[in-house]
């Protein structure tokens, strides 16, 4: 090597440090924040869930103890997780397939060239973005005994005699309900971007070939959707998994555990439903926490593996 | 001639009805939207007794503005209110600066361990803040930040979440141009602070409302953290108004109302930045 060419070498590995010093500089203020109050609360609740602590000084390690607690006695009727897990998945597998079918029949009423197609984007958008504690207490009293909702379904001859919210049956469908039409919206604009992204030419060979518009609808428009439809139904099942503020506002898990969810779970261990738990059972709480986490991780790796699998044309 | 034109031509009552009937079903969906905020509207303006009327009353027989005035003496409205107001400009403007600065090492700069930290960003975003909100809680504990608005704007200001989406709009910034600034002698700062930042205008405005609207409608957080009557958000206020006068409905309602106004106002001169935001990210806040 001559002497130049150790100079120049020399000098990128200067300008290389003198790079990577600027670009730490740029990374700092969001990194450190990002690790103390994420990173480290992640790593802590991953360890956590093999340790007995009650909030005091005293914290001792109990191994696989918190996971045999909460699966002792498993069963979907009596024991707290089971119970836990039947609402999520049952909310979950009502929620889905309501909001993809409220979004994109949206979005598809909306894609043809209509007068005022942005003033009614924003609206059916709006309850997406409208207060949830305002939004869910309406609802808590639209679904009431004798409120408009009952009223109405009663002038059509069922017999409605208690409110949602206070039903055992019911009010997991008034949680459903309030989600599936906070969502719908947002998940619309989703779907239209995916019908943006439909080529006109395929329409326009489907009518030539004589197809009627359920045809189109069934052979075209649907098929050229599912990445979309895939996505959203990850992003819809995460997001149930999840639930809990609306619980939490409108019934508290109630009545008896008929809406208790795993997040809803979680709080009852940590924080004893609202505020501070006199017990708390942090060990425990971290323990359904590694449940849910399982499950949503196990979700994204489905996205991850079916996003390159997936096509549009079956 | 082209297709559109000929499309223009006389419709057949066929068509004619086709658009009459999708009007309708517009507007009925339009109606199943909006209808909880007009029976908002309507029960914050009747009295507490008629607000239960059978057969109901969409329009009040008599109209009592005086609801409106009522809830701000009942419970410290206000306070809440410039609370929530105070965290939610804090947190939108951290957000914005942390991450628009962290996105800018990710997106235009090459350096060691750059994918590994983005990893680590994105591997975050996938674990639900439910699965870690325990030990962040007794860690916020543990510093003396319980029941103060300081740890919720910890909480939030450095969310994984803004970085990736500011790193993907700068992903579409060319090269090229951060590549002439350097030979310009702009410095990095320079280059971030001249030319991506002023580029970068929509994806923040996204991000700026996204922020603001989350943390004002947030419910959680708020409910964990704050236990002092006077230093609560909106959300958590609210919740305490219905549990403590159950029976008044009508103010129930009227501060219901009011407590969506803000966003609402934000929502209505911003919403193209909201819809594209998602539209392009396909993202959730």
């Amino acid at each position: 090597m001559t002497k130049s060419a150790v100079n120049t070498s020399r000098k990128m590995g200067r300008l290389e440090r003198h790079n990577t010093l600027v670009a730490y500089s740029f990374l700092a203020p969001n990194f450190i924040g990002f690790v103390v109050f994420t990173l480290i609360p992640v790593i802590f609740s991953v360890v956590l869930a093999f340790m007995d602590w009650s909030g005091g000084s005293k914290i001792t390690w109990a191994g696989l103890d918190n996971f045999f607690y909460i699966f002792k006695d498993f069963s979907f009727t009596k024991s707290n997780l089971g119970i836990a897990l039947k609402n999520t998945v049952f909310y979950t597998v009502a929620t889905v397939p309501l909001t993809i079918a409220c979004a994109l029949g949206l979005a598809l009423v909306l894609n043809k060239a209509v007068k005022g197609a942005k003033f009614f984007r924003a609206v059916f958008f709006f309850p997406y973005v409208a207060s949830l504690v305002a939004i869910c207490v309406c609802w808590n009293f639209l679904l009431m005994k004798n409120g408009p909702v009952n009223q109405m379904l009663n002038l059509l001859g069922f017999n409605m005699t208690k409110s949602w919210t206070s039903s055992r049956d019911l009010a997991i469908w008034a949680i459903i309900i309030v989600s599936v039409w906070r969502n719908a919206g947002y998940y619309m604009v989703m779907y239209l971007a995916g019908l943006q992204g439909v080529p006109a030419e395929l329409y326009e060979a489907a009518t030539m070939d004589g197809a009627n518009g359920w045809q189109k609808f069934t052979k075209v428009t649907l098929p050229m959707l599912t990445p979309t439809t895939f996505f959203v139904s990850i992003m819809l099942i995460i997001s149930c998994f999840k639930i809990y503020d609306v619980v939490a506002i409108m019934t508290q898990g109630g009545p008896g555990r008929s809406t208790k969810m795993l997040v809803t779970y979680i709080f009852e261990l940590s924080f004893g439903g609202e505020g501070i738990a006199t017990s708390a059972q942090y060990g425990v709480a971290s323990a359904v926490s590694m449940v849910l986490l399982a499950i949503v991780l196990l979700v994204t790796f489905v996205q991850f593996r079916g996003e390159k699998k997936w096509v549009n044309y079956m | 001639m082209t297709a559109a034109t000929i499309n223009r031509g006389p419709k057949t009552a066929g068509q004619m009805l086709i658009s009459v009937l999708k009007y309708v079903l517009l507007l009925m969906l339009t109606v199943v939207a909006l209808v909880p905020f007009v029976w908002m509207v309507s029960s914050s303006l009747k009295t507490s007794v008629d607000v239960f009327s059978i057969p109901m009353k969409w329009i009040p027989e008599e109209f009592h503005w005086e609801n409106y005035l009522q809830i701000w003496e009942r419970v410290p409205l206000m306070a809440y209110f410039k609370n929530t107001a105070v965290l939610a400009v804090i947190v939108t403007f951290m957000q914005i600066l942390t991450s628009s600065f962290a996105a800018y090492a990710f997106a235009k700069m090459n350096f060691k361990g750059r994918d590994f930290l983005f990893m680590c960003y994105i591997g975050t975003i996938a674990v639900p803040w439910q699965v870690y909100m325990v030990p962040q809680f007794i860690m916020m504990r543990s510093v003396g930040l319980y029941d103060t608005i300081w740890a919720l704007v910890a909480l939030q200001s450095f969310s994984a979440f803004g970085v990736f989406l500011m790193r993907q709009f700068y992903m579409g910034i060319p090269n090229d141009l951060s590549e002439a600034a350097r030979i310009d002698g702009l410095s990095e700062y320079g280059i971030w602070a001249r030319i991506i930042l002023p580029l970068a205008k929509p994806a923040i405005a996204t991000l700026c409302i996204f922020t603001f609207v989350n943390t004002w409608n947030d419910y959680m957080g708020p409910m964990i953290y704050l236990t002092t009557d006077l230093r609560k958000t909106i959300q958590v206020g609210l919740r305490r108004f219905i549990q403590a006068y159950s029976a008044d409905y009508n103010l129930i309602m009227a501060a219901s109302l009011c407590s969506l106004l803000p966003v609402a106002v934000v929502f209505l001169f911003l919403q193209r930045y909201f819809i594209e935001g998602i539209a392009t990210t396909g993202m959730k806040g």
